[in-house]
């Protein structure tokens, strides 16, 4: 008991300390550029266009666990579910020369990519399911991107604690043939509590990058001064910007 | 020259700190999903083939649960722990610390010279054998520097997905991101083990004098 108090004591200490230093900004400042060498590393590494491993159809995991936000539950999209979203909207805009305003049918119409890939959550877990939809290059060479964009953000319909959920991706995700706005999961479409009826795929990063109940895409010059200004939900929340580690 | 090179004591206590705070903010890290699966995946405890315990504050960086915060620490030490054993590594394979002080030979795999160490080690009597370790301490360290602090590096690797899709080969060696995970784990609480150890005998073995040498690095004689 007395050896357990000590290892208490001494761990208790050095918990202490690490939380006071953790939230100082040099300490800050050197988390963030920690995550920006993981991400210079892979990509250095490994190559820009590094795919994600795509698995075969025996391979899918007996369900897909849905995190998060699992319904929005407001009455605006509880509408958009009883009409199957036929009214769903998928504005592209920012800086962009060619705003665009997709219905879900002209999103199908687009020519698709399907994939089976393996989600990887924050927290540790794993899924496997199959992806359908068109790429966002796609949609983003339709929208014809400005010289300063730099960033694509999501705008999501779902509150997550009382906040608006967003995420955002460098271009080089974005441009990425395994970049998905998917519809379908598993060869149906998106379940509710898997972000219907569009969600993102972003098979190099963690499950919370992968925005659901998607209703924007936005073309950005710099990610300050959209809500907390850390890119996204988890991110003003102290989470990695560059969720591929 | 001195018992412990300049080099060896940088990256004794460098990498004491990075695996401390690489073990308990990966504690923290465990208790936002504490179940380990093998294979591919795996989501919910009934595919687990272990409920993992919660890990109480004391024990965490930080000192409550943080996933954010605990994965800052995490993927910076991770940095410092990676970059560190490949440099000490580079030293003591270019000055001959490993091949002088590490590599066993062949006379010490007798089974009658292992039990000799072992009956030594039961009479507290570390200070024997030709070299300036003896047969047990240089399997142990071997086992540590050569299989269970690379396999941490790459287990974790293995986890990332970002890395996955630059290194695909990471998945075929573990046998799936939730088998990486589980190893991880393992070799984590494996190294523990070799720490409570190491301390133990420390303390058994001379405590002041053993830190003071790996602090200013003692004087050859002592080791002989």
């Amino acid at each position: 008991m007395k050896r357990r108090n000590l290892l208490a004591g001494l761990g208790a200490t050095l918990v202490a300390g690490c939380s006071k230093v953790g939230d100082s900004q040099p300490m800050q400042k050197l988390f963030e550029l920690a995550d920006g060498w993981h991400r210079g590393a892979q990509r250095t590494l490994g190559g820009r266009q590094a795919l994600a491993r795509e698995f075969a159809v025996s391979d899918i995991s007996p369900h897909f666990r849905g995190n998060g936000t699992t319904d929005p539950g407001d009455a605006t999209y509880a509408a958009h579910t009883a009409a199957g979203f036929a009214d769903w909207k998928l504005a592209v805009g920012g800086l962009v020369n060619n705003p665009l305003e997709l219905s879900l049918d002209q999103v199908r119409a687009l020519p698709q990519r399907t994939q089976i890939t393996r989600h990887d959550c924050v927290e540790g877990w794993s899924a496997i399911g199959q992806w359908t939809g068109p790429q966002l290059k796609t949609i983003l060479g339709m929208a014809r991107l400005k010289p300063d964009a730099r960033y694509i953000v999501f705008r999501c319909a779902d509150l997550l604690e009382g906040a608006p959920y967003y995420e955002s991706i460098d271009l080089v995700d974005a441009f990425h043939p395994q970049t998905l706005v998917a519809h379908q999961l598993n060869g149906a479409p998106l379940p509710v509590k898997n972000g219907a009826p569009l969600r993102m795929r972003i098979e190099r990063q963690l499950g919370y990058k992968h925005a659901k109940y998607v209703q924007a895409i936005e073309a950005v010059a710099s990610l300050d001064g959209i809500a907390g200004g850390k890119g996204g939900f988890w991110e003003d929340k102290g989470y990695q910007w560059y969720a591929g580690i | 020259m001195r018992k412990h090179r300049l080099s060896t004591r940088i990256w004794h206590w460098v990498n004491l700190l990075a695996l401390v705070i690489l073990f308990m903010s990966g504690l923290n890290i465990s208790n936002a999903h504490p179940w380990l699966y093998w294979g591919q995946w795996g989501f919910e405890p009934n595919h687990a083939w272990l409920a993992v315990h919660r890990w109480p504050g004391w024990a965490t960086i930080p000192g409550y649960y943080n996933l954010g915060g605990a994965r800052s620490w995490h993927l910076l030490f991770a940095w410092v722990f990676a970059v560190g054993l490949l440099l000490y590594m580079l030293v003591a394979l270019i000055n001959g610390h490993f091949r002088r002080d590490i590599v066993t030979r062949r006379k010490e795999w007798r089974w009658s010279a292992i039990r000799g160490d072992i009956t030594a080690h039961l009479r507290f009597d570390f200070h024997h054998g030709e070299g300036k370790y003896n047969f047990l301490q240089k399997l142990a360290y071997g086992v540590v520097l050569f299989i269970l602090l690379p396999l941490m590096i790459f287990s974790g690797m293995a986890i990332s997905p970002g890395s996955d899709a630059a290194f695909p080969w990471l998945l075929d060696v573990f046998g799936g991101r939730q088998s990486a995970r589980s190893i991880h784990f393992i070799v984590a609480w494996s190294l523990f083990g070799f720490f409570v150890i190491h301390v133990l005998l420390v303390l058994l073995s001379g405590p002041i004098g053993q830190l003071r040498d790996m602090i200013t690095g003692g004087r050859s004689d002592e080791a002989a």
